[in-house]
């Protein structure tokens, strides 16, 4: 394909340009190396906000409590894999730190399974919905993960196999502004590092 | 030679929205306040490549304390007294010229003139580098601002705020009507929460480059960057102290979020608060005495101040369930933070002599107000047909100006000291 030149002399300027702006670039290419996680009804939610649409059919009460399946491909090549499947992701209620009583068994499989591997480390991030401050949001996200870390150590993790981040209302699993999308957003996932 | 749509189309293959932004004033108040100027444009102004005049006007106007009107072109720096008073309905005028010198600067020359008096109150010469005719239009704006009003102009320093493109993050710096922005970084995750030292030349904001939020300190011009605060869970909300030597950070290490205090160049932190809750969102009074921050240790976030060495946190904020981001005027008297009423956010300003609450801006979906270095606008963000767009306001609330981009959500405006 012919280039035009002058294209070519515009690139060179603005190339220029940015030398001149010192700016930083980190992360050239959005490298993502995790496998993807199937997490519950919301679907994937990898970073960038790549929600899924194909699993968006659960949107009634059901969505709450349902069990995604476990990653395979994770542990498949690790000794003593979880047994059972486990879920990845507990929902909150708008304002609420509170993990409902469906989530236990999702969390005491995890925290047996953290148990039985010393080795093994769990990272929980914290997410809310949109409503509010960056900065608030990213508070709230930390005690939803938290009080998930909590509820693992209670049941037989270790503190070290253990971090509880936020991303606060940054990286949403579901577009939108409604209770449904936010219902969605206001959420622990539970991720092997 | 480049035409302007090639030259946009590659910045665009890049990821970089133009640099054509500029604040608009969308509502002019009405009042008898305003000064009535008139800015001529610049004898042979094409030599200062740049549209000088324009650019002058623009500045007043945003400033609220203006009424811009048309004036003669055919004035200058040399035009005498009664040519001057010729222009109808102004008590100020300004005139000038620009002119290439021998070794390449532009020399831009003006007067101000009081009328009808006719009375020279300012007569200058800039001579400049050609990449700083801009810079040098928005100093002749604060010159003229200051000889008018007595208070400092803010039109020469700049703001950071964050940039959303699709999936594509940015700090972007930019002169304070919005035009001449650059990337200082880009990433593909959150980026959040800028802060300026004041000297102006580092900005302090949290990445989630690697997986989790970590607070960064960049210096502007080299792009050398360091992380300030990595401890285990997140690290958020970067305060600097007004000399520059500490900043207050909010860190989830000992409990969900409280406040320390870090040295500049990082290492042990100093545990501020003690809460059972959500501390965040420190905030340093200009004597460096206190720290305003949020918290809901009462049940929702409201305001508190504490002593910066420690001690009894104070609650300021009472009317409302939720009130946020509080940020202090330079002179230390007012606050301005975000308050919720139903599910409108709006900024409101506090004034701490006397706890009167005032509304400056509409909502329904504002956020981070932050203070020109002079004290006269508040910068915030809002939200408008799905778009995320910065927004300034008088502390009256009735001039405000927005800065719009076609393509990216502009976020969390941060507005810098006078140094640069």
């Amino acid at each position: 394909m012919k280039v035009p030149s002058n294209s070519l002399f515009a690139m060179a300027a603005v190339a220029a340009l940015l030398a001149g702006c010192s700016s930083t670039k980190l992360d050239e290419t959005p490298v993502e190396t995790r496998t993807p996680i199937p997490t519950g009804p919301s679907g994937g939610s990898g970073p960038g906000g790549g929600a899924s649409t194909g699993t968006a059919a659960t949107t009634t009460g059901t969505a709450q409590s349902s069990v995604a399946a476990v990653d395979l491909s994770r542990s498949a090549g690790k000794t003593g894999a979880v047994a059972a499947p486990l879920g990845r992701v507990v929902y909150f209620d708008y304002d609420s730190f509170a993990i409902k009583d469906d989530y236990r068994a999702l969390i005491d499989g995890h925290a047996k399974a953290l148990a039985a591997q010393r080795a093994r480390r769990l990272v929980i991030e914290g997410h809310t919905d949109e409503r509010g401050g960056r900065e608030y949001n990213l508070a709230l996200g930390q005690k939803r993960a938290e009080s998930v870390a909590k509820q693992l150590q209670l049941l037989g993790a270790a503190e070290a196999q253990l971090e509880a981040v936020s991303f606060g209302k940054e990286r949403p699993a579901a577009a939108g502004s409604d209770e449904a999308a936010w219902a969605k957003n206001r959420r622990a996932e539970l991720r092997d590092r | 030679m480049i035409t302007k749509r090639q030259l946009l189309a590659s910045m665009a293959a890049l990821g970089l929205e133009p640099a054509a932004a500029q604040f608009r004033v969308e509502v002019a108040g009405v009042g008898g306040t305003q000064i009535p100027i008139a800015v001529a444009n610049l004898r042979d102004e094409h030599q200062a490549g740049a549209a000088v005049a324009a650019i002058v006007r623009g500045d007043l106007a945003r400033s609220g304390v203006f009424n811009l009107l048309d004036a003669p072109g055919t004035l200058d720096e040399r035009s005498s007294t009664p040519e001057a008073q010729r222009t109808r309905g102004a008590d100020a005028l300004v005139a000038g010229s620009a002119a290439r010198l021998a070794d390449g600067r532009i020399d831009l020359r003006y007067k101000l003139w009081e009328l009808p008096s006719g009375t020279e109150l300012l007569a200058q010469s800039l001579a400049v580098h050609p990449a700083d005719v801009r810079l040098a239009a928005h100093r002749m704006a604060d010159a003229v601002y200051q000889r008018l009003t007595g208070e400092a102009g803010v039109f020469a320093t700049r703001v950071a705020y964050i940039s959303k493109q699709g999936s594509r993050y940015a700090l972007m710096v930019a002169d304070a009507d919005g035009e001449n922005a650059q990337a200082a970084v880009a990433d593909n995750e959150p980026l959040i929460s800028p802060a300026w030292a004041p000297d102006g030349r580092e900005l302090a904001y949290v990445s989630f480059n690697r997986q989790k939020a970590e607070v960064w300190v960049q210096e502007l011009a080299s792009g050398r960057r360091r992380v300030l605060a990595s401890f285990k869970g997140s690290n958020s909300a970067p305060a600097w102290s007004p000399d520059g030597r500490e900043l207050a950070v909010t860190l989830s290490r000992d409990a969900p979020a409280q406040l320390y205090v870090l040295p500049r160049e990082g290492g042990t932190p100093r545990r501020l608060t003690t809460s059972a809750g959500i501390d965040t969102e420190p905030c340093w009074a200009p004597d460096g005495k206190t720290i305003y921050f949020v918290s809901d240790r009462g049940g929702g976030p409201q305001i508190y101040r504490v002593p910066s060495a420690g001690g009894q946190a104070e609650r300021l904020t009472f009317s409302g369930s939720y009130n946020i981001s509080p940020a202090i005027s330079p002179d230390g008297r007012l606050l301005a933070y975000i308050n919720r009423q139903g599910n409108v956010f709006r900024v409101a300003t506090l004034d701490l002599a006397n706890s009167n609450a005032r509304l400056v801006s509409d909502g329904p979906d504002d956020e981070s107000p932050s203070f020109a270095p002079n004290g006269k606008l508040i910068m915030y963000a809002a939200r408008s047909n799905g778009r995320d767009l910065l927004m300034t306001t008088t502390l009256d609330g009735r001039i405000k100006t927005r800065l719009l981009s076609s393509t990216a959500d502009l976020r969390e405006p941060a507005w810098g000291p006078f140094q640069r």
